[in-house]
């Protein structure tokens, strides 16, 4: 039995948002399926009583002085945007409704 | 030798320092090499001819005016495309930030900059840096200059081939898993990965930010640990930076180059003999000829057990995607790089997905789809939760083993560089690459991978690993095995044939 379907490949693409198409999801469920199988083995190894591990070096809030810094101008910034109007970032309708 | 291209970064330092050479010379040198042989190698992205000779005449004038300067100034230095510039186009080799120019600098392309250091271009690389072949670069592969039909790794092969074809003395890398030195291994190459978080990540395009890791990549351990110095240190700007003093590994490669090594305990990781991904013959004859030269200079081989490194693979691949697939988000096609299908008819979240799918290649695809599932409800714990466990075990048995050795050595890579297209079908085979350099990775110290011999002909590296913070003893004993070579792996290199 497959660990991964092409349905639940589907939609973790989705919720990824990622457009996907037949092809990918054809050949992602397959090799996904040996990539977890694969995965499989933690279970295996006994943690009881291990705390998880999130970053290597065992940091707990870094503060900094609480000072004004200079940001990046704003035109700079601007300059990388697909699509612009009005000093910012022009996005495609978010509602669907009548643009 | 007599050519320039052919001389260390620390020569050619020296060479300008002294007045032997100017800056512009060099860079011209290398610019010219680029020109003749990036036809066929590819190893670059974008070349910033203009930009790297205004660097190298300002450093020609300060050695005119008798200004002091830093330990590789004019030198010039090729820099992986992770890496952000300003001004100078940082791709990532993704077709989402494709003529993207970023409006600042890396914190250590500021280093770089402030160190003098003329930015020759900006290398290919697998897309964010995720592969061990480049072939996953939305740009073109880079071909191995010891073999053109071969891959020259992953995820940095742009950098190792440009320095293996002396087309940069010094380039710059990044490390997840181990994109620094299995290039570095198969390109017959020095490469470093710094102890996590002793290099900033400010301005790193980011993949797995509990991972990623710049880090220098040279001929030889001691250019390298003159880059390792000019890049590294606190950076405020990265949150998880540690503020302690760099490691002196420039003094560690002189001292290891005196080819001594009395007292120096090296640890050999039972299980990575045993395991599933043993390293093939001929990587496993050179390497082992390389552990003899050690024990010759006096090194004391003691077995250690780290039962936790046979789960390493799997644990990497889930928090490394899982990483990913949120660092991987910003790509929405609104405040840079690609947007699709924005005619109008689409919504926000239309055009979202579409210029996802058309900005992304297909292992990063992959790498977002396997990440949102160990994250997702239902999986976290089984998954994602799980690999953090075991990655305080992979922790543990370093810690364990650096209370009786003074560093680990192993295999860099389980094979030599293999042919095009043989991993790309299945990638788990290309996920194996990895197998000795990913448990450092997981751990946070250090490792590097230095030149040991050939097998078939194709360069084999040796992985020197330590402690947290333990940099030098990595140098050392990586300049200590280069010292018992009558010749630098990296100057024997077959000669390319030009465009």
């Amino acid at each position: 039995m497959s660990t991964i379907s092409r349905e639940e490949v589907a939609h973790l693409a989705r919720l990824a948002r990622l457009e996907v198409t037949d092809d990918e999801l054809d050949a992602f469920a397959g090799q996904l399926d040996v990539i977890l199988e694969s995965m499989k083995t933690l279970a295996e190894v006994n943690t009881d009583g291990v705390q998880p591990t999130s970053h290597a070096v065992p940091l707990v809030n870094v503060f900094r002085e609480d000072q004004p810094q200079p940001s990046l101008p704003r035109d700079a910034v601007l300059a990388g945007a697909p699509d612009t109007a009005e000093d910012r970032f022009r996005v495609p309708r978010i509602l669907d409704e009548e643009a | 030798m007599s050519r320039i291209i052919d001389k260390t970064a620390a020569e050619l330092a020296a060479d300008i320092r002294e007045g032997r050479l100017t800056s512009v010379e060099v860079t011209t040198a290398f610019l010219e090499r680029i020109e003749a042989v990036d036809g066929t190698i590819k190893a670059f992205l974008h070349v910033d001819r203009e930009g790297a000779l205004a660097t190298a005449a300002e450093v020609d004038a300060a050695v005119s005016a008798g200004q002091e300067l830093g330990p590789l100034a004019g030198v010039p230095i090729a820099v992986k495309d992770v890496v952000v510039t300003k001004g100078l186009p940082t791709t990532a080799a993704s077709k989402i930030l494709e003529g993207w120019i970023p409006p600042y600098d890396a914190t250590i392309t500021e280093r770089i900059k402030a160190a003098k250091m003329p930015i020759l271009g900006k290398t290919n690389m697998d897309e964010f840096a995720m592969g061990s072949s480049t072939e996953y670069s939305a740009f073109g592969k880079t071909l191995n200059p010891w073999d053109t039909g071969r891959i020259p790794g992953g995820s940095g092969g742009g950098s190792a081939a440009a320095v293996a074809a002396k087309m940069a003395p010094l380039a710059i890398g990044t490390d997840t898993g181990g994109s620094i030195r299995q290039p570095g291994a198969v390109t017959g190459t020095f490469g470093a990965k710094p102890t996590y978080g002793s290099n900033s990540r400010y301005g790193l395009i980011a993949f797995s930010s509990s991972l990623d890791t710049p880090g220098p990549v040279s001929r030889n351990a001691l250019d390298g640990a003159l880059l390792h110095e000019v890049i590294s240190g606190y950076d405020p700007r990265d949150s998880t930076a540690i503020d302690a003093p760099v490691p002196p590994v420039v003094a560690a490669a002189k001292a290891g180059a005196t080819g001594d090594l009395s007292g120096v305990k090296l640890g050999i990781v039972k299980e990575f003999a045993e395991g599933v991904g043993a390293a093939e013959p001929g990587v496993i004859a050179a390497y082992e000829a390389g552990v003899e030269q050690l024990v010759k200079l006096g090194a004391e081989l003691i077995e250690v057990s780290c039962p936790s490194f046979n789960y390493a693979l799997p644990t990497y691949y889930l928090i490394a995607p899982s990483e990913a697939s949120s660092n991987l988000a910003r790509y929405d096609g609104v405040r840079y790089g690609l947007r699709s299908g924005d005619d109008g008819r689409h919504s926000l979240e239309e055009v979202m997905s579409l210029t996802r799918e058309a900005g992304f290649g297909p292992e990063v695809k992959r790498r977002i789809i396997l990440g949102t599932y160990a994250l997702s409800a239902g999986y976290v714990d089984a998954f994602y939760g799980k690999a953090q466990l075991v990655r305080t075990l992979i922790k543990q048995d370093f810690e364990k083993a650096f209370e009786s050795v003074d560093a680990i050595i192993s295999p860099t890579t389980p094979f030599i560089a293999f042919k095009f297209g043989e991993r790309t079908g299945d990638p788990y085979q290309m996920y194996l690459a990895d197998l000795y350099t990913i448990p450092t990775n997981l751990y946070g110290g250090p490792g590097v991978s230095v030149p040991v011999g050939l097998s078939e002909g194709m360069p084999v590296g040796l992985q020197v690993m330590g402690p947290v913070m333990g940099d030098d003893i990595t140098y050392r004993v990586a300049a200590a095995l280069e010292s018992t070579q009558d010749t630098l792996l990296a100057d024997t290199a077959p000669e390319i044939e030009g465009n």
